[in-house]
Protein backbone atom coordinates (compact mmCIF):
# COMPACT_ATOMS: atom_id res chain seq x y z
CA UNK A 1 0.00 0.00 0.00
CA UNK A 2 2.75 2.38 1.01
CA UNK A 3 4.65 1.61 -2.15
CA UNK A 4 1.61 2.03 -4.37
CA UNK A 5 0.81 5.36 -2.73
CA UNK A 6 4.37 6.51 -3.09
CA UNK A 7 4.43 5.53 -6.74
CA UNK A 8 1.27 7.53 -7.30
CA UNK A 9 2.78 10.61 -5.68
CA UNK A 10 6.01 10.11 -7.56
CA UNK A 11 4.30 9.71 -10.90
CA UNK A 12 2.26 12.81 -10.27
CA UNK A 13 5.21 14.96 -9.23
CA UNK A 14 7.17 13.66 -12.18
CA UNK A 15 4.32 14.44 -14.52
CA UNK A 16 4.05 17.98 -13.22
CA UNK A 17 7.74 18.65 -13.31
CA UNK A 18 8.66 17.57 -16.81
CA UNK A 19 5.84 16.41 -19.00
CA UNK A 20 4.77 19.89 -19.95
CA UNK A 21 5.43 19.47 -23.65
CA UNK A 22 8.64 21.44 -23.59
CA UNK A 23 11.54 20.68 -25.87
CA UNK A 24 14.66 19.48 -24.07
CA UNK A 25 17.88 21.45 -24.12
CA UNK A 26 20.87 19.62 -22.66
CA UNK A 27 23.82 21.81 -21.67
CA UNK A 28 27.05 20.16 -20.58
CA UNK A 29 28.86 22.51 -18.29
CA UNK A 30 31.60 22.97 -15.73
CA UNK A 31 31.43 22.18 -12.04
CA UNK A 32 32.30 25.75 -11.04
CA UNK A 33 29.21 27.21 -12.68
CA UNK A 34 27.10 24.43 -11.30
CA UNK A 35 28.28 24.22 -7.70
CA UNK A 36 27.79 27.93 -7.06
CA UNK A 37 24.09 27.55 -7.90
CA UNK A 38 24.26 30.03 -10.79
CA UNK A 39 22.78 27.55 -13.25
CA UNK A 40 19.76 26.86 -11.02
CA UNK A 41 19.00 30.56 -11.09
CA UNK A 42 19.60 30.77 -14.84
CA UNK A 43 17.28 27.81 -15.43
CA UNK A 44 14.40 29.26 -13.46
CA UNK A 45 14.68 32.74 -15.05
CA UNK A 46 15.16 31.40 -18.57
CA UNK A 47 12.33 28.86 -18.43
CA UNK A 48 9.98 31.50 -17.11
CA UNK A 49 10.64 33.53 -20.23
CA UNK A 50 10.91 30.72 -22.78
CA UNK A 51 8.14 28.30 -21.95
CA UNK A 52 8.91 26.08 -24.93
CA UNK A 53 12.17 24.83 -23.42
CA UNK A 54 13.25 22.62 -20.56
CA UNK A 55 16.93 23.08 -19.77
CA UNK A 56 18.98 20.23 -18.30
CA UNK A 57 22.47 20.97 -17.04
CA UNK A 58 24.98 18.13 -16.88
CA UNK A 59 27.76 19.18 -14.53
CA UNK A 60 31.17 17.83 -15.53
CA UNK A 61 34.71 19.07 -15.79
CA UNK A 62 35.27 21.10 -18.97
CA UNK A 63 37.19 18.25 -20.64
CA UNK A 64 34.39 15.75 -20.10
CA UNK A 65 31.72 18.36 -20.86
CA UNK A 66 33.26 18.89 -24.29
CA UNK A 67 33.46 15.14 -24.92
CA UNK A 68 29.81 14.74 -23.95
CA UNK A 69 28.88 17.33 -26.55
CA UNK A 70 31.18 15.73 -29.16
CA UNK A 71 29.26 12.48 -28.78
CA UNK A 72 26.08 14.42 -29.43
CA UNK A 73 24.74 13.91 -25.90
CA UNK A 74 24.49 17.62 -25.18
CA UNK A 75 23.11 20.44 -27.35
CA UNK A 76 25.64 23.05 -26.27
CA UNK A 77 28.56 23.63 -23.92
CA UNK A 78 29.15 26.34 -21.34
CA UNK A 79 32.79 26.06 -20.29
CA UNK A 80 36.04 27.88 -19.49
CA UNK A 81 39.01 26.53 -21.39
CA UNK A 82 39.76 28.60 -24.53
CA UNK A 83 42.31 26.16 -25.96
CA UNK A 84 39.89 23.25 -25.97
CA UNK A 85 37.01 25.47 -27.09
CA UNK A 86 39.08 26.28 -30.16
CA UNK A 87 39.62 22.56 -30.82
CA UNK A 88 35.89 22.03 -30.45
CA UNK A 89 35.27 24.67 -33.13
CA UNK A 90 38.01 23.60 -35.52
CA UNK A 91 37.00 19.93 -35.14
CA UNK A 92 33.66 20.85 -36.68
CA UNK A 93 31.71 20.23 -33.48
CA UNK A 94 30.67 23.73 -32.50
CA UNK A 95 29.43 27.02 -33.89
CA UNK A 96 28.64 30.49 -32.62
CA UNK A 97 30.95 30.79 -29.65
CA UNK A 98 30.17 33.70 -27.38
CA UNK A 99 32.27 34.93 -24.47
CA UNK A 100 29.80 35.60 -21.67
CA UNK A 101 31.53 36.24 -18.37
CA UNK A 102 34.84 36.25 -16.57
CA UNK A 103 36.39 36.25 -13.15
CA UNK A 104 39.79 35.44 -11.69
CA UNK A 105 41.35 32.30 -10.37
CA UNK A 106 42.97 32.54 -6.95
CA UNK A 107 45.59 30.46 -5.18
CA UNK A 108 44.33 29.59 -1.72
CA UNK A 109 46.10 27.92 1.17
CA UNK A 110 46.21 27.52 4.95
CA UNK A 111 46.27 30.79 6.92
CA UNK A 112 49.72 30.02 8.38
CA UNK A 113 51.03 29.94 4.78
CA UNK A 114 54.01 27.57 5.27
CA UNK A 115 55.49 28.38 1.84
CA UNK A 116 55.18 32.13 2.38
CA UNK A 117 53.46 33.02 -0.88
CA UNK A 118 51.01 35.68 0.27
CA UNK A 119 50.78 38.57 -2.19
CA UNK A 120 53.31 37.11 -4.66
CA UNK A 121 52.91 36.77 -8.38
CA UNK A 122 51.42 33.40 -9.43
CA UNK A 123 54.74 32.27 -10.94
CA UNK A 124 56.80 33.05 -7.83
CA UNK A 125 54.13 31.55 -5.59
CA UNK A 126 54.16 28.25 -7.47
CA UNK A 127 57.96 28.10 -7.35
CA UNK A 128 57.87 28.61 -3.57
CA UNK A 129 55.15 26.00 -3.13
CA UNK A 130 57.15 23.44 -5.06
CA UNK A 131 60.35 23.98 -3.12
CA UNK A 132 58.41 23.88 0.15
CA UNK A 133 56.72 20.74 -1.15
CA UNK A 134 60.04 19.08 -1.88
CA UNK A 135 61.16 20.00 1.67
CA UNK A 136 58.03 18.38 3.02
CA UNK A 137 56.50 21.57 4.43
CA UNK A 138 53.74 22.18 1.87
CA UNK A 139 51.20 20.21 -0.15
CA UNK A 140 49.46 21.08 -3.42
CA UNK A 141 46.00 19.76 -4.32
CA UNK A 142 45.34 19.49 -8.06
CA UNK A 143 41.91 18.96 -9.59
CA UNK A 144 43.39 16.21 -11.75
CA UNK A 145 40.10 15.83 -13.65
CA UNK A 146 40.91 17.50 -16.98
CA UNK A 147 38.63 20.42 -16.13
CA UNK A 148 39.12 24.03 -17.17
CA UNK A 149 40.62 24.83 -13.78
CA UNK A 150 42.98 21.87 -14.18
CA UNK A 151 44.01 23.15 -17.61
CA UNK A 152 44.72 26.57 -16.13
CA UNK A 153 46.78 24.99 -13.36
CA UNK A 154 48.85 23.04 -15.88
CA UNK A 155 49.45 26.17 -17.91
CA UNK A 156 50.64 28.02 -14.79
CA UNK A 157 53.15 25.25 -14.02
CA UNK A 158 54.23 25.24 -17.64
CA UNK A 159 54.88 28.99 -17.49
CA UNK A 160 57.60 28.33 -14.89
CA UNK A 161 59.04 25.44 -16.88
CA UNK A 162 57.40 22.55 -15.06
CA UNK A 163 55.29 19.78 -16.50
CA UNK A 164 52.32 18.60 -14.43
CA UNK A 165 52.98 15.09 -15.77
CA UNK A 166 56.28 15.04 -13.87
CA UNK A 167 54.93 16.83 -10.81
CA UNK A 168 52.33 14.15 -10.19
CA UNK A 169 55.14 11.71 -9.44
CA UNK A 170 56.24 13.89 -6.51
CA UNK A 171 54.69 13.16 -3.14
CA UNK A 172 53.64 16.75 -2.28
CA UNK A 173 51.45 16.94 -5.41
CA UNK A 174 48.04 15.40 -4.71
CA UNK A 175 45.38 14.74 -7.33
CA UNK A 176 41.76 14.93 -6.23
CA UNK A 177 40.27 13.72 -9.52
CA UNK A 178 36.99 15.45 -8.71
CA UNK A 179 35.11 18.75 -8.64
CA UNK A 180 36.24 22.07 -7.20
CA UNK A 181 34.52 21.76 -3.81
CA UNK A 182 35.97 18.29 -3.25
CA UNK A 183 39.43 19.57 -4.18
CA UNK A 184 39.13 22.57 -1.85
CA UNK A 185 38.07 20.19 0.88
CA UNK A 186 41.10 18.00 0.17
CA UNK A 187 43.44 21.00 0.33
CA UNK A 188 41.77 22.09 3.56
CA UNK A 189 42.11 18.69 5.23
CA UNK A 190 45.76 18.36 4.17
CA UNK A 191 46.55 22.02 4.98
CA UNK A 192 47.69 22.44 1.41
CA UNK A 193 47.45 24.94 -1.44
CA UNK A 194 45.25 24.81 -4.51
CA UNK A 195 44.09 26.84 -7.50
CA UNK A 196 40.39 27.66 -7.50
CA UNK A 197 37.86 29.83 -9.28
CA UNK A 198 36.76 32.63 -6.99
CA UNK A 199 33.08 31.66 -7.04
CA UNK A 200 33.43 28.14 -5.70
CA UNK A 201 35.97 29.34 -3.15
CA UNK A 202 33.68 32.03 -1.73
CA UNK A 203 30.74 29.64 -1.61
CA UNK A 204 32.67 27.13 0.48
CA UNK A 205 34.41 29.71 2.63
CA UNK A 206 31.13 31.38 3.54
CA UNK A 207 29.52 28.01 4.29
CA UNK A 208 32.39 27.32 6.75
CA UNK A 209 33.13 24.25 4.69
CA UNK A 210 36.83 25.26 4.46
CA UNK A 211 39.26 27.53 6.31
CA UNK A 212 41.64 28.21 3.41
CA UNK A 213 42.48 31.86 2.74
CA UNK A 214 43.15 33.73 -0.49
CA UNK A 215 46.89 34.18 -0.90
CA UNK A 216 47.50 35.04 -4.56
CA UNK A 217 44.98 36.80 -6.73
CA UNK A 218 44.72 39.12 -9.72
CA UNK A 219 47.09 39.22 -12.65
CA UNK A 220 46.52 38.45 -16.27
CA UNK A 221 47.60 34.84 -15.96
CA UNK A 222 44.82 34.21 -13.44
CA UNK A 223 42.01 35.35 -15.73
CA UNK A 224 39.10 32.89 -16.12
CA UNK A 225 36.83 33.33 -19.15
CA UNK A 226 33.50 31.53 -19.58
CA UNK A 227 32.04 30.93 -23.05
CA UNK A 228 29.09 29.14 -24.60
CA UNK A 229 29.20 27.20 -27.89
CA UNK A 230 26.27 25.63 -29.71
CA UNK A 231 26.57 22.18 -31.29
CA UNK A 232 27.16 22.35 -35.02
CA UNK A 233 23.91 21.00 -36.50
CA UNK A 234 25.80 19.98 -39.67
CA UNK A 235 28.06 17.56 -37.75
CA UNK A 236 27.01 13.94 -38.30
CA UNK A 237 26.93 13.21 -34.56
CA UNK A 238 24.82 16.24 -33.85
CA UNK A 239 22.01 16.19 -36.36
CA UNK A 240 19.52 15.67 -33.55
CA UNK A 241 20.94 18.53 -31.47
CA UNK A 242 18.48 21.20 -30.41
CA UNK A 243 20.21 24.03 -32.26
CA UNK A 244 17.34 26.53 -31.99
CA UNK A 245 17.12 25.96 -28.24
CA UNK A 246 20.86 26.37 -27.81
CA UNK A 247 20.81 29.63 -29.75
CA UNK A 248 17.89 30.85 -27.67
CA UNK A 249 19.87 30.28 -24.48
CA UNK A 250 23.02 31.89 -25.91
CA UNK A 251 21.08 34.92 -27.10
CA UNK A 252 19.46 35.15 -23.68
CA UNK A 253 22.83 35.07 -21.90
CA UNK A 254 24.12 37.79 -24.22
CA UNK A 255 21.04 39.98 -23.72
CA UNK A 256 20.79 42.72 -21.13
CA UNK A 257 18.70 40.46 -18.95
CA UNK A 258 21.18 37.60 -19.12
CA UNK A 259 24.13 39.88 -18.41
CA UNK A 260 22.20 41.33 -15.47
CA UNK A 261 21.91 37.80 -14.10
CA UNK A 262 25.71 37.49 -14.03
CA UNK A 263 26.09 40.98 -12.54
CA UNK A 264 23.72 40.23 -9.65
CA UNK A 265 24.49 36.63 -8.82
CA UNK A 266 26.20 36.35 -5.46
CA UNK A 267 26.22 40.06 -4.66
CA UNK A 268 23.88 39.72 -1.68
CA UNK A 269 25.89 36.85 -0.18
CA UNK A 270 29.47 37.76 -1.06
CA UNK A 271 29.39 41.49 -1.68
CA UNK A 272 30.55 40.95 -5.28
CA UNK A 273 29.31 39.11 -8.37
CA UNK A 274 30.79 35.63 -8.70
CA UNK A 275 30.84 35.91 -12.50
CA UNK A 276 31.33 39.32 -14.09
CA UNK A 277 29.38 40.08 -17.28
CA UNK A 278 31.75 40.34 -20.25
CA UNK A 279 29.43 42.04 -22.73
CA UNK A 280 28.69 44.80 -20.23
CA UNK A 281 32.43 45.27 -19.78
CA UNK A 282 32.85 45.73 -23.52
CA UNK A 283 29.84 48.01 -23.84
CA UNK A 284 30.88 50.27 -20.99
CA UNK A 285 34.50 50.16 -22.21
CA UNK A 286 35.53 51.00 -18.66
CA UNK A 287 38.66 48.88 -18.39
CA UNK A 288 40.63 48.81 -21.64
CA UNK A 289 43.46 46.78 -20.13
CA UNK A 290 41.13 44.02 -18.92
CA UNK A 291 39.37 43.87 -22.29
CA UNK A 292 42.78 43.50 -23.92
CA UNK A 293 43.77 40.71 -21.51
CA UNK A 294 40.57 38.81 -22.26
CA UNK A 295 41.06 39.14 -26.01
CA UNK A 296 44.67 37.95 -25.70
CA UNK A 297 43.66 34.95 -23.63
CA UNK A 298 40.38 33.90 -25.18
CA UNK A 299 40.20 35.19 -28.78
CA UNK A 300 40.98 32.97 -31.76
CA UNK A 301 42.39 34.51 -34.93
CA UNK A 302 41.56 37.92 -33.50
CA UNK A 303 37.89 37.23 -32.82
CA UNK A 304 35.78 35.60 -30.13
CA UNK A 305 34.39 33.44 -32.94
CA UNK A 306 36.03 33.58 -36.38
CA UNK A 307 33.67 33.95 -39.35
CA UNK A 308 33.94 30.34 -40.52
CA UNK A 309 32.58 29.08 -37.20
CA UNK A 310 29.40 31.12 -37.35
CA UNK A 311 26.12 29.66 -38.48
CA UNK A 312 22.75 31.42 -38.60
CA UNK A 313 24.10 33.93 -36.14
CA UNK A 314 22.29 37.04 -37.35
CA UNK A 315 22.92 39.95 -35.03
CA UNK A 316 24.90 37.89 -32.52
CA UNK A 317 28.23 39.42 -33.45
CA UNK A 318 27.16 42.86 -34.61
CA UNK A 319 28.91 45.60 -32.69
CA UNK A 320 26.91 46.01 -29.51
CA UNK A 321 25.10 49.32 -29.54
CA UNK A 322 22.75 49.21 -26.60
CA UNK A 323 20.93 52.43 -27.47
CA UNK A 324 19.80 51.18 -30.88
CA UNK A 325 18.87 47.76 -29.49
CA UNK A 326 16.69 49.49 -26.92
CA UNK A 327 15.11 51.63 -29.61
CA UNK A 328 14.29 48.63 -31.79
CA UNK A 329 12.73 46.70 -28.92
CA UNK A 330 10.67 49.67 -27.75
CA UNK A 331 9.45 50.19 -31.32
CA UNK A 332 8.49 46.52 -31.47
CA UNK A 333 6.58 46.85 -28.23
CA UNK A 334 4.75 49.91 -29.57
CA UNK A 335 3.81 47.89 -32.66
CA UNK A 336 2.42 45.15 -30.46
CA UNK A 337 0.38 47.63 -28.51
CA UNK A 338 -1.03 49.02 -31.72
CA UNK A 339 -1.95 45.55 -32.87
CA UNK A 340 -3.67 44.72 -29.60
CA UNK A 341 -5.27 47.97 -28.44
CA UNK A 342 -7.16 46.25 -25.64
CA UNK A 343 -4.04 45.39 -23.65
CA UNK B 1 31.23 17.89 15.42
CA UNK B 2 29.51 21.21 14.90
CA UNK B 3 28.98 20.39 11.25
CA UNK B 4 27.34 17.07 12.10
CA UNK B 5 24.93 18.27 14.82
CA UNK B 6 23.98 21.36 12.84
CA UNK B 7 23.51 19.19 9.75
CA UNK B 8 21.32 16.69 11.57
CA UNK B 9 19.12 19.41 13.08
CA UNK B 10 18.64 21.16 9.74
CA UNK B 11 18.05 17.79 8.06
CA UNK B 12 15.20 16.95 10.43
CA UNK B 13 13.77 20.41 9.82
CA UNK B 14 13.91 19.86 6.05
CA UNK B 15 12.08 16.54 6.30
CA UNK B 16 9.41 17.69 8.77
CA UNK B 17 8.66 20.89 6.87
CA UNK B 18 8.16 18.93 3.64
CA UNK B 19 10.81 20.84 1.72
CA UNK B 20 9.79 20.68 -1.97
CA UNK B 21 13.34 19.89 -3.13
CA UNK B 22 13.54 16.92 -0.76
CA UNK B 23 10.06 15.72 -1.75
CA UNK B 24 10.75 15.90 -5.48
CA UNK B 25 14.02 14.01 -5.17
CA UNK B 26 12.39 11.33 -3.01
CA UNK B 27 9.39 11.00 -5.32
CA UNK B 28 11.58 10.70 -8.41
CA UNK B 29 13.79 8.17 -6.72
CA UNK B 30 10.85 5.97 -5.73
CA UNK B 31 9.28 6.27 -9.16
CA UNK B 32 12.43 5.36 -11.06
CA UNK B 33 13.40 2.41 -8.86
CA UNK B 34 9.87 0.97 -8.54
CA UNK B 35 9.43 1.04 -12.31
CA UNK B 36 12.93 -0.33 -12.83
CA UNK B 37 12.30 -3.22 -10.45
CA UNK B 38 8.87 -4.04 -11.89
CA UNK B 39 10.37 -3.97 -15.36
CA UNK B 40 13.00 -6.50 -14.27
CA UNK B 41 10.24 -8.70 -12.73
CA UNK B 42 8.46 -8.86 -16.09
CA UNK B 43 11.12 -11.11 -17.53
CA UNK B 44 12.91 -12.31 -14.40
CA UNK B 45 10.03 -14.16 -12.72
CA UNK B 46 9.07 -16.20 -15.80
CA UNK B 47 12.77 -16.91 -16.27
CA UNK B 48 13.16 -18.16 -12.71
CA UNK B 49 10.01 -20.28 -13.07
CA UNK B 50 11.57 -21.89 -16.13
CA UNK B 51 14.88 -22.37 -14.34
CA UNK B 52 13.34 -23.88 -11.25
CA UNK B 53 10.64 -26.07 -12.73
CA UNK B 54 11.88 -27.25 -16.11
CA UNK B 55 14.92 -29.24 -16.88
CA UNK B 56 17.03 -28.43 -19.89
CA UNK B 57 20.57 -28.66 -21.10
CA UNK B 58 22.99 -26.15 -19.55
CA UNK B 59 20.63 -25.19 -16.74
CA UNK B 60 23.41 -25.23 -14.16
CA UNK B 61 25.53 -22.94 -16.28
CA UNK B 62 22.69 -20.42 -16.67
CA UNK B 63 22.02 -20.48 -12.94
CA UNK B 64 25.69 -20.05 -12.18
CA UNK B 65 25.87 -17.13 -14.57
CA UNK B 66 23.00 -15.31 -12.89
CA UNK B 67 24.54 -15.99 -9.49
CA UNK B 68 27.82 -14.54 -10.65
CA UNK B 69 26.14 -11.44 -12.10
CA UNK B 70 24.55 -10.49 -8.76
CA UNK B 71 27.69 -8.65 -7.80
CA UNK B 72 28.14 -6.73 -11.06
CA UNK B 73 29.67 -3.30 -10.29
CA UNK B 74 27.16 -0.54 -11.05
CA UNK B 75 29.77 1.70 -12.65
CA UNK B 76 30.76 -1.01 -15.12
CA UNK B 77 27.15 -1.64 -16.10
CA UNK B 78 26.60 2.13 -16.18
CA UNK B 79 29.52 2.59 -18.55
CA UNK B 80 28.35 -0.10 -21.01
CA UNK B 81 24.81 1.23 -21.05
CA UNK B 82 26.14 4.76 -21.45
CA UNK B 83 27.99 3.69 -24.59
CA UNK B 84 24.88 1.94 -25.89
CA UNK B 85 22.46 4.79 -25.19
CA UNK B 86 24.66 7.72 -26.18
CA UNK B 87 23.48 9.53 -29.31
CA UNK B 88 26.63 8.33 -31.02
CA UNK B 89 26.00 4.74 -29.82
CA UNK B 90 23.91 1.93 -31.35
CA UNK B 91 20.72 2.83 -29.42
CA UNK B 92 21.32 6.57 -29.68
CA UNK B 93 18.36 6.93 -31.97
CA UNK B 94 15.94 6.70 -29.04
CA UNK B 95 17.57 9.62 -27.23
CA UNK B 96 17.30 7.97 -23.86
CA UNK B 97 20.54 9.12 -22.24
CA UNK B 98 20.05 11.62 -19.39
CA UNK B 99 16.37 10.73 -18.97
CA UNK B 100 14.67 8.83 -16.13
CA UNK B 101 13.99 6.00 -18.61
CA UNK B 102 17.72 5.39 -18.98
CA UNK B 103 18.03 4.93 -15.21
CA UNK B 104 15.02 2.58 -15.18
CA UNK B 105 16.54 0.43 -17.91
CA UNK B 106 19.91 0.41 -16.16
CA UNK B 107 18.42 -0.53 -12.81
CA UNK B 108 16.24 -3.21 -14.41
CA UNK B 109 19.36 -4.75 -15.94
CA UNK B 110 21.20 -4.44 -12.64
CA UNK B 111 18.57 -6.25 -10.55
CA UNK B 112 17.62 -8.96 -13.07
CA UNK B 113 20.22 -11.43 -11.72
CA UNK B 114 19.04 -10.76 -8.16
CA UNK B 115 15.39 -11.52 -8.93
CA UNK B 116 16.26 -14.55 -11.07
CA UNK B 117 18.66 -16.12 -8.56
CA UNK B 118 16.63 -15.50 -5.43
CA UNK B 119 13.26 -16.38 -6.96
CA UNK B 120 14.68 -19.55 -8.51
CA UNK B 121 15.97 -20.53 -5.10
CA UNK B 122 12.58 -19.90 -3.51
CA UNK B 123 10.73 -21.89 -6.18
CA UNK B 124 13.16 -24.80 -5.97
CA UNK B 125 12.73 -25.04 -2.22
CA UNK B 126 9.04 -25.87 -2.63
CA UNK B 127 8.49 -29.54 -1.77
CA UNK B 128 8.66 -31.52 -5.07
CA UNK B 129 5.86 -33.79 -3.81
CA UNK B 130 3.50 -30.81 -4.05
CA UNK B 131 4.06 -30.71 -7.77
CA UNK B 132 3.31 -34.39 -8.14
CA UNK B 133 0.24 -34.02 -5.96
CA UNK B 134 -1.09 -31.16 -8.09
CA UNK B 135 -0.52 -33.15 -11.26
CA UNK B 136 -2.21 -36.27 -9.90
CA UNK B 137 -5.19 -34.15 -8.83
CA UNK B 138 -5.57 -33.19 -12.50
CA UNK B 139 -3.86 -29.76 -12.67
CA UNK B 140 -2.41 -28.74 -16.00
CA UNK B 141 1.25 -27.78 -16.35
CA UNK B 142 0.47 -24.08 -15.97
CA UNK B 143 -1.89 -24.62 -13.07
CA UNK B 144 0.89 -26.53 -11.37
CA UNK B 145 3.21 -23.55 -11.82
CA UNK B 146 0.54 -21.39 -10.20
CA UNK B 147 0.37 -23.68 -7.18
CA UNK B 148 4.14 -23.65 -6.78
CA UNK B 149 4.46 -19.90 -7.17
CA UNK B 150 1.73 -19.45 -4.58
CA UNK B 151 3.59 -21.72 -2.17
CA UNK B 152 6.84 -19.82 -2.73
CA UNK B 153 5.10 -16.41 -2.67
CA UNK B 154 7.04 -14.86 0.19
CA UNK B 155 10.32 -16.08 -1.15
CA UNK B 156 9.58 -14.37 -4.47
CA UNK B 157 8.45 -11.19 -2.68
CA UNK B 158 11.70 -11.11 -0.76
CA UNK B 159 13.63 -11.47 -4.02
CA UNK B 160 11.74 -8.49 -5.46
CA UNK B 161 12.32 -6.41 -2.33
CA UNK B 162 16.02 -7.22 -2.32
CA UNK B 163 16.10 -6.13 -5.97
CA UNK B 164 14.28 -2.89 -5.20
CA UNK B 165 16.67 -2.08 -2.36
CA UNK B 166 19.64 -2.60 -4.64
CA UNK B 167 18.15 -0.40 -7.37
CA UNK B 168 17.06 2.29 -4.93
CA UNK B 169 20.44 2.52 -3.22
CA UNK B 170 22.79 2.32 -6.22
CA UNK B 171 24.67 5.37 -7.42
CA UNK B 172 26.75 4.50 -10.48
CA UNK B 173 23.95 3.90 -12.97
CA UNK B 174 21.84 6.83 -11.84
CA UNK B 175 24.83 9.16 -12.11
CA UNK B 176 26.17 7.94 -15.45
CA UNK B 177 22.87 7.44 -17.26
CA UNK B 178 20.80 10.11 -15.52
CA UNK B 179 23.34 12.89 -15.20
CA UNK B 180 21.82 14.14 -11.92
CA UNK B 181 19.57 16.72 -13.61
CA UNK B 182 17.41 18.66 -11.18
CA UNK B 183 13.71 17.69 -11.24
CA UNK B 184 14.38 15.12 -13.93
CA UNK B 185 17.01 12.58 -12.97
CA UNK B 186 18.19 13.78 -9.58
CA UNK B 187 17.50 10.82 -7.28
CA UNK B 188 18.44 10.32 -3.64
CA UNK B 189 21.85 8.75 -4.21
CA UNK B 190 23.06 11.21 -6.86
CA UNK B 191 21.77 14.14 -4.83
CA UNK B 192 23.65 12.93 -1.75
CA UNK B 193 26.86 12.61 -3.77
CA UNK B 194 26.41 16.00 -5.40
CA UNK B 195 25.18 18.01 -2.43
CA UNK B 196 28.10 16.74 -0.36
CA UNK B 197 30.49 17.86 -3.10
CA UNK B 198 28.68 21.17 -3.13
CA UNK B 199 28.97 21.63 0.62
CA UNK B 200 25.20 21.32 1.29
CA UNK B 201 25.73 18.91 4.17
CA UNK B 202 22.30 19.34 5.81
CA UNK B 203 20.47 18.45 2.62
CA UNK B 204 22.74 15.41 2.15
CA UNK B 205 22.03 14.21 5.66
CA UNK B 206 18.28 14.72 5.21
CA UNK B 207 18.33 12.72 1.98
CA UNK B 208 20.41 9.95 3.52
CA UNK B 209 17.89 9.64 6.39
CA UNK B 210 15.09 9.26 3.86
CA UNK B 211 17.06 6.68 1.89
CA UNK B 212 17.79 4.64 5.02
CA UNK B 213 14.26 5.10 6.35
CA UNK B 214 12.61 3.78 3.20
CA UNK B 215 14.93 0.80 2.80
CA UNK B 216 14.60 -0.22 6.46
CA UNK B 217 10.87 0.32 6.88
CA UNK B 218 10.25 -1.66 3.72
CA UNK B 219 12.17 -4.63 5.09
CA UNK B 220 10.40 -4.39 8.44
CA UNK B 221 6.98 -4.13 6.80
CA UNK B 222 7.64 -7.20 4.68
CA UNK B 223 8.76 -9.21 7.70
CA UNK B 224 5.64 -8.23 9.63
CA UNK B 225 3.34 -9.04 6.73
CA UNK B 226 5.03 -12.40 6.29
CA UNK B 227 4.62 -13.30 9.96
CA UNK B 228 0.99 -12.30 10.09
CA UNK B 229 0.12 -14.56 7.16
CA UNK B 230 1.78 -17.63 8.64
Amino acid sequence: MVVVGAVGVAAYAYYLSIWSRRARLVVSTTTSLYETGFLDELKSKFELKYRNLNVSFISQGTGLAIQTAMRGDADMIFVHDPAREYQFLTGGYGVNRKILAYNFFVIVGPSEDPAGISGMSPADALRRIRSAGLNGTAVWASRGDDSGTHAKEKSLWKAIGLDAKDLRKESWYLEAGSGMTATLKLADEKRGYTLTDIGTYLLNYNNHNINLVKLVESGKSMLNVYSAIADNPKNANMTKANFEGAMQLIRYLVSDEGQELFANFGVSNYGMPLFKPYIRLVQSNSDAELIKWISELAFFEGSECPQQFRYQAEGLYSPQTPASVLLVSSLARAEQRKARPWT
Amino acid sequence: MDLITEGVIRAIGLILSGDPEVLTITALSLFVSVVGTLLACLWSIPMSAALALRSFHGKRIVKGLFNALIGVPTVALGLYLYLLLSRAGPLGHFQLLYTPYAIMIGQAALVTPIVVSFATGALESVDPDLRMLARTLGASEFQTYGVIIKEAFWGVVLAVIAAFNRAFAELGIAMMLGGNIRNLTRVLTTAIALETARGEIALSIALSFILLGIVMSLSIAINLARKSTR
